[in-house]
């Protein structure tokens, strides 16, 4: 953890899995041999394992946190981890990976750069796999490293490890995933997470953490379609900045320069960047995913929810959206004529449910049309149309401006998650 | 194509500005609860960041318990004075003097416990919807699970198991009358991203954090500062020692670390290296193994 450089990256990477494939193991190693782990966050751990009678220090016992968890012996909710190298900081969102946790990898994908996912060399392919593959490729998570892992259960057989990659190849072209990367490791010998492996001499590819301080993270934002989401007005009412009225708010998408043609969204209105303003003082450009304010040379009335764009690069403007939804809560989706809040970048509107065109099942890839029940962890494409217009992007193009969530107006809970088509 | 890169820091700091902003338009009377340390020192100057040029629209929220170090009081009332903002002081001492808490006894005696139902009483009073607190998910296992917008029962309750989804930047801050939300902006950052982004943009500190001679005294392997607040056993001997703080907490909980660091590149230097967590000197931590997740349940910060 001797990391003094400031200029380190930030990378995202999402995990799931049940316990027995090794996938705490796996973070207990990537914290551990990246010095993560404190000596007194070992000593507890250690200390409960011998309680509870264990052999050896459950490196488990470092990602769940709640005492129900502990209790059970299962992660329920995401938690969330951190380590670094000199060369990048890591988040890892930790999911389980059972199918009544969808919503939990659902969320842990949301904000991901890479998904790891874990294969048992033993077993191959299983459902969690296809599960957990086909969420990272609906939530755009644009790198995905298989680790084959335990392979020194299998003799650290090349065979065992190629069949795997075949299996997995093929099973993949049905999904829409950029970037697949395969790496066989053994996270409880140490075998290619860390060090290279001395076992399998026949893998000549990188190990996984060269693979996470090193695979190119600069283009997965969309730097091409200019969108900045208004979210907070600025007018300090002073002398000194009496005239002051600055937009706030995160780049969602593009770059944004001084002098730059811009249109403001719903109005139409036209006009120029006069500065990109911010504490540290004036800023030649802003890109994702930059919080910064935008000072225009016309006076325009623009409010929370309205849109900075291009004049020759706009998203839709509109009432209708088709959508993939995942479902999050208990009580089912309200059909035919369901309503709910629907939040979008940094707009808020009611919106109603039109039709539900299907229900995907998610180890088959097949679509249901005749189930009419949107249940918890289900994945159903549908069509809603809102009170007002919003101004969207495919989920594909941009996961800001392509992404929303649905709202309980009696519970207020978060009851979905949306990807824009 | 050109590679648009930021580093780790800018990024956090975009991603905690970009919350403070949501805060300011989800809610209508926001407070940010501070405690005097770096993490709350961070949180002011990152609220300072995202409302510039305009002042921070929430007051600061300090429950002091009546334990705290004078320095700390010492370096809130400056720190207040020069961004303008406004401050709640929500005291302890009162509390326990009209009766409404009762404050414990013994060796070991701590007001740690009492401040939740005077941050409680605080929040009500006020009127307050949401308070912005300076938690990290790296602190302690509890925590990890933490979402950034945190929904508060009527009574300031958390149900860790029925949280709220969390996804991309969508932020779900609806609630019922009477209920409240915490929120924590700094969710992400850990101990040596906080120190080297203090470093980078030379915020000010306390004088306690970095190294200094003080009369202390150990107990169950935590060192103490010497201070009439605590009763201590006779076997426990006063000694002067070169020590910093790695949290600034009460006296009463606040171990002290010997250590040398007395400029914040030696401490960043310290962090990196240390095998320690930071809260592994906070005897309320010490407790049992849950008494995060237990207190954070009754509206702990």
């Amino acid at each position: 953890m001797t990391n003094l450089n400031q200029d380190t990256e930030l990378l995202r990477f999402t995990t799931a899995g049940s316990v027995d494939d090794g996938k705490s193991t796996l973070i207990g190693r990537l914290l551990y041999d990246s010095k993560s782990i404190f000596e007194d966050q070992y000593e507890q751990i250690k200390a409960t394992s011998e309680k509870r009678g264990e052999e050896g220090v459950n490196l488990a016992l470092l990602t769940d946190g709640l005492k129900s968890e502990r209790e059970q012996g299962i992660t329920i909710d995401v938690a969330y981890r951190y380590f670094a190298t000199p060369k990048r900081k890591f988040i890892i969102a930790d999911t389980p990976g059972h199918i009544q946790y969808t919503r939990n990898m659902v969320t842990g994908a949301s904000t991901a750069n890479v998904a790891l996912i874990l294969i048992d060399a033993r077993n191959g392919i299983v459902e969690q796999t296809r599960r957990h593959s086909f969420i990272s490729s609906l939530l755009q998570i644009p790198h995905l490293v298989v680790c084959v892992n335990k392979m020194d259960l299998v003799d650290y057989s090349e065979e065992v490890y190629e069949n795997i990659k075949d299996e997995f190849s093929n099973f993949s072209n049905k999904l829409d995933v950029k970037d697949i990367h395969f790496i066989p490791i053994s996270a409880l010998k140490g075998d290619n997470v860390v060090d290279r492996s001395k076992n399998m001499e026949w893998y000549d590819g990188q190990t996984l953490m060269h693979y996470l301080e090193n695979v190119h993270i600069g283009s997965d934002h969309n730097f091409i379609d200019c969108r900045f989401p208004v979210q907070h007005v600025i007018r300090p009412y002073t002398d000194e900045f009496h005239d002051y009225r600055g937009y706030a708010g995160r780049v969602a998408g593009g770059t944004f320069k001084k002098g730059d043609e811009i249109m403001l969204l719903p109005s139409g209105f036209k006009s120029k960047i006069a500065k990109i303003d911010s504490y540290d003082g004036e800023l030649s450009e802003a890109f994702p995913p930059m919080s910064v304010t935008m000072l225009l040379e016309d006076d325009f009335d623009l409010s929370r929810g309205n849109m900075i764009v291009r004049p020759n690069n706009q998203p839709d403007v509109t009432q209708d959206i088709e959508a993939m939804i995942c479902w999050f809560n208990e009580k089912p989706m309200q059909f035919p004529r369901g309503k709910y809040k629907l939040k979008h970048t940094t707009q808020e509107v009611r919106c109603i449910v039109k039709e539900l065109r299907y229900v995907l099942d998610i180890n088959t890839l097949s679509r249901n049309q005749e189930d009419k029940s949107v249940d918890m962890n289900d994945i159903a494409r549908v069509a809603l149309r809102t009170t007002a217009p919003l101004f969207i992007d495919e989920y594909r193009k941009n996961r800001i401006t392509g992404s929303f969530i649905l709202i309980d107006e009696g519970t207020n809970n978060t009851v979905a998650a949306g990807m824009i088509i | 194509m050109m590679n648009y890169n930021i580093s780790h820091l800018k990024e956090l700091e975009a991603e905690s500005i970009y919350v403070l902003r949501e805060v300011a338009n989800q809610f209508e009377n926001p407070v940010l609860m501070f405690s005097g340390g770096k993490d709350s020192i961070l949180m002011v100057h990152l609220a300072v960041k995202a409302f510039y040029p305009a002042k921070i629209p929430f007051p600061l929220l300090h429950v002091d318990t009546g334990h705290n170090f004078p320095e700390t009081i010492e370096f809130r009332d400056n720190l207040v004075n020069r961004i303008g903002a406004k401050l709640i002081v929500g005291s302890v001492q009162e509390a326990i003097d009209n009766g409404m808490v009762h404050e414990e006894k013994g060796f070991n005696a701590s007001r740690n416990g009492l401040q939740t139902a005077v941050l409680l009483d605080s929040l009500e009073k006020g009127k307050y919807d949401a308070a912005l607190g300076g938690a990290r998910r790296d602190e302690e296992k509890a925590r990890a699970k933490e979402r950034f917008f945190s929904h508060r029962d009527e009574f300031g309750q958390w149900d860790p198991k029925n949280q709220r989804p969390e996804l991309w930047n969508l932020f779900n801050g609806q609630k019922h009358f009477g209920e409240h939300f915490r929120v924590f902006p700094i969710s992400n950052w850990t101990e040596l991203d906080v120190w080297q982004y203090l470093a980078y943009e030379k915020v000010e500190l306390p004088s306690l954090y970095y190294a200094h001679k003080r009369n202390v005294f150990e107990r169950d392997g935590v060192l103490l500062a010497e201070t009439p607040i605590i009763q201590r056993r006779d076997t426990e001997q006063v000694i002067e020692k070169n020590v910093r703080c790695r949290t600034i907490g009460d006296m009463t909980c606040t171990g002290v670390w010997e250590s040398d660091a007395d400029t914040i590149e030696k401490i960043i230097q310290e962090v990196s290296t240390t095998r320690m967590t930071e809260r592994g000197g906070r005897t309320d931590d010490k407790r049992s193994e849950t008494s995060m997740e237990d207190r954070k349940k009754q509206g702990y910060f």
